[in-house]
């Protein structure tokens, strides 16, 4: 797996998801190893492998190939890779002088005893750093064994073609940003090209919104068919410009999002809502989803009188989910009963402090979640009022929770890039 | 003399987006389909408005000086009719010229504005009557309001508003044992001509005409003819009142309806002492036989010919309270065109769509239902008038 960052030497958000997807996957079952640029001298403790680029000894890792490849038919390479015709140590010192000549702008520094510099900043060396990380990418391709390639973000995208071109083995492309979303209009193009070449060469892409997912469609022109959906977390103060959006309304919106069934208590949530709009007006109630009770409702809600202050979407799917979580102020699962309920979680990756019912079984993880009793209506109305009137405590309650859930979430999300994983080797 | 009255009804709404979601809130100010609307107007005036009024035509042509229908378009369907297909307004003008119809007053957007605001109720029929006096030459005299609803209010309005003859409903709950088939005049007034509707008759040729398990099935126009004679001696005055759209929309070319029509007046005709006249000029042949007391709201529809159809449930009266309320704030923004907009959004149609009586009616609500359901209908519904709310709101003409 190659990434960027990774905890303790971390700048942006990659760091943190690189972390949670590791681990995610090790507590799935997956064996890794995490690249990354360098360590900066610095220990980390994690119970799988992590290659640090800047210590990979070219020279000796090269030795180590031919060693091992003596017995192999060199033919089969050479119409594969780049570095197949040098096989030969000063062949291949030729080589990198060679690329170092063709990449003029792209200083190539073969330190001491065959090793390269990194820095792992975002400093104006980056595009260079980011072509010798694809050399690295290639070496280890032949030296490591592995099953698949994994590589987070543009950073990394040529070091993960490199690596799968060497190896012949598969490559999943994981995109947390996109250059669009970074940059708007004013697209650096050589980010762009690295972009669209690692999501042309992969064999699966994973992005972490379905809003990332189109824009990977729309913008560079990949099939849909390619992409699995796995949801990183958003910080709420960014959560709308990295989905692209702007809330609609300028009150606060109280969700509930599921389906609408006895099971779910919808009903519970619209008489709360009645109670919450005699005291709070800045408001806006929505009820996502459909089910056999939503007619029921929106005749309530009628009778309530509540045209201007409570809301039915229907059934969302996709980015709609996305759109309607990020713009979501409170979020309400009042079930009757719930095995578990995972949309508090998805509520949380938005950085939406949840009210969940203490009947469902995700209260039991999610310590720091505001709960009551689903048939306790002035209490939950209580409960909507109080993190409604109180930015501070809203935060509170949604950054506690969310440290409940992290690990929970990382474990999901192992839990689906295992799957990625699995349909791409039984194919 | 026996007078056969026939009177048209032509409206189409201005049907709104099925995907205006709440999403759109406060982004998205285009309420209407337009491709629906446009594509529903163009196919109805191929099935309808133009082989009927050239059909018409042709029979005005035919008795110069004899023959007579009258029409109630209302604003929002002439509108259509401007923007979509200006031909069939042509057609209805050529007709205007004959001299031989004419063209009643109703409330401009089709609206139950009588019932909400009677401020925007007399607005809108003097919208309406403009219209008319632009496109048609004629001032109107009679008034039909919509859907035929009715009162003794209204009648008492009207009659100060200065009109000689309302149309409404011949409903059995007003009517007892009395007959439909003479002048009456509403409770109160003194000038005023009431016509009510044969709805037996009406209904033979709007509702039944090609239902084959009816035991009138075939009605031809020498049958229907005969049922018009046999009143002779006790009424003077058959009321046809009907959708426009019955010939050709709702009773398709292939049943015969065209047929029947033009073979109606020859028929009718072959009994000396009957005639065909319009609303405006009953009172040059008959007196107000009694007056009748209506009290209550009476309309055309459904069995029960009341307002249950547009009102009653709480996805109605929640949808049409609110949309009244913000009336003031809505004329204070001095904008027409927002005005215009939330006009349209009265039109009863959008409250119709929200019916939830599946029982009775519900196959006829169901046809002219363009939503999935009552509820989808009052979501959508609900969605845009939040919208303009929220347009009122950054005027800062609402709080």
């Amino acid at each position: 797996m190659f990434g960027w960052e990774f905890p303790p030497i971390i700048s942006g958000g990659l760091g943190t998801a690189s972390y949670g997807i590791t681990r995610g996957l090790h507590n799935s079952g997956v064996e890794l190893a995490f690249v990354m640029p360098t360590k900066r001298g610095q220990k980390i403790d994690v119970p799988f492998k992590i290659i640090a680029a800047d210590e990979v000894h070219l020279i000796k890792r090269y030795e180590s190939v031919i060693s091992e490849m003596k017995n192999i038919d060199v033919s089969v390479f050479e119409k594969k890779f780049t570095i197949a015709p040098y096989f030969t140590k000063e062949e291949y010192t030729e080589y990198l002088h060679q690329f170092r000549i063709e990449n003029k702008q792209k200083r190539l520094e073969l330190e001491q005893e065959g090793l390269l510099h990194f820095t792992g900043n975002y400093g104006k060396e980056l595009m260079s750093e980011v072509h010798r990380y694809g050399i690295i990418g290639e070496i280890l391709g032949y030296g490591e064994d592995c099953d698949i390639i994994h590589a987070h973000d543009w950073l990394t995208f040529i070091a993960g073609v490199a690596a799968k071109h060497a190896s012949g083995k598969p490559l999943v492309i994981h995109v947390h940003a996109t250059e669009i979303d970074r940059s708007g209009e004013h697209v650096n193009k050589e980010v762009f090209e690295i972009e669209k070449y690692g999501m042309e060469h992969a064999d699966k892409i994973i992005a972490v919104s379905h809003f990332t997912k189109n824009i990977i469609v729309s913008k560079y022109g990949i099939d849909a068919d390619k992409i699995e959906v796995v949801h990183n977390a958003v910080e709420k103060k960014h959560r709308l410009e990295r989905l692209g959006i702007e809330k609609n309304v300028k009150e606060k919106i109280v969700l509930f999002l599921g389906r609408v069934t006895m099971q779910k208590g919808p009903d519970y949530f619209v008489e709360a809502a009645y109670k919450v709009l005699q005291k709070y007006k800045n408001v806006r109630f929505v009820m996502a989803g459909s089910g056999d009770l939503l007619t029921r409702m929106i005749l309530r809600v009628a009778s309530l009188r509540m045209l201007d202050k409570f809301h039915f979407t229907g059934f969302l799917k996709g980015i709609e989910v996305e759109k309607m979580y990020a713009t979501s102020d409170v979020y309400v699962m009042p079930s009757v009963s719930e095995p578990f309920g995972i949309s508090p979680f998805e509520a949380l990756l938005y950085d939406v402090p949840a009210i969940i019912s203490k009947q469902s079984g995700v209260a039991e993880v999610l310590d720091n979640a505001i709960k009551v009793d689903f048939w306790d209506i002035d209490r939950l109305a209580e409960m909507m009022l109080m993190l409604l009137e109180d930015d501070e405590l809203a935060k509170e309650v949604a950054e506690k929770s969310k440290g409940d859930m992290e690990f929970i979430h990382w474990d999901f999300a192992g839990e689906k890039i295992k799957i990625v994983y699995k349909t791409i080797l039984n194919n | 003399m026996v007078s056969i009255v026939f009177y048209f009804q032509v409206h189409q709404p201005f049907r709104l987006k099925k995907d205006y979601s709440f999403f759109d809130i406060g982004k998205n100010h285009f309420y209407e389909d337009e491709e629906a609307n446009r594509s529903i107007l163009n196919k109805v005036a191929e099935k309808c408005y133009i082989p009927t009024n050239k059909l018409l035509l042709d029979l005005i042509k035919r008795y110069p000086g004899q023959f007579k229908v009258s029409f109630s378009i209302s604003g929002v369907a002439l509108e259509q009719f401007e923007m979509y297909n200006p031909y069939v307004l042509e057609l209805f003008q050529e007709l205007a010229a004959t001299g031989q119809v004419e063209f009643i007053n109703e409330t401009y957007f089709h609206s139950l504005s009588f019932l909400f605001s009677k401020k925007e109720f007399k607005e809108q029929v003097q919208m309406h009557k403009e219209k008319i006096q632009k496109l048609f030459g004629q001032t109107p005299s009679t008034f039909r309001n919509t859907e035929l609803i009715y009162h003794n209010d209204l009648a008492l309005e009207l009659e100060k508003m200065g009109y000689k003859t309302v149309i409404t409903e011949g409903a059995n709950q007003i009517l007892g044992w009395r007959s439909p088939n003479f002048l009456y005049q509403p409770t109160g007034t003194h000038k005023l001509n009431l016509l009510l509707k044969n709805f037996k008759l009406s209904d033979d040729i709007a509702f039944r005409f090609s239902n084959q398990a009816w035991e009138d099935y075939p009605l031809t126009a020498e049958k229907f003819a005969s049922w018009v004679h046999s009143t002779s001696g006790n009424g003077e005055l058959i009321n046809l009142f009907m959708d426009y759209e019955t010939f050709g929309e709702h009773q398709w070319a292939d049943t015969g309806i065209f047929e029947f029509m033009k073979a109606m007046p020859e028929a009718i005709y072959k009994k000396p002492d009957f005639q065909f006249i319009t609303p405006a000029e009953v009172s040059n042949f008959y007196t107000p036989l009694s007056q009748i007391d209506v009290p209550y709201y009476i309309s055309w529809a459904d069995l029960e010919r009341d307002l249950t159809a547009w009102l009653g449930n709480p996805l109605q009266d929640s949808a049409i309270e609110k949309i009244y309320e913000i009336e003031q704030a809505v004329k204070a923004s001095k904008d027409n065109n927002l005005i215009h907009t939330w006009r349209k959004l009265l039109t009863s149609d959008h409250f119709y769509y929200m019916c939830t009586k599946w029982f009775s009616d519900g196959d006829v609500h169901k046809y002219f239902n363009p939503y999935e359901s009552p509820y989808d209908a009052y979501v959508i519904y609900a969605n845009v008038l939040n919208d303009l709310i929220e347009i009122l709101k950054q005027k800062n003409l609402l709080k």
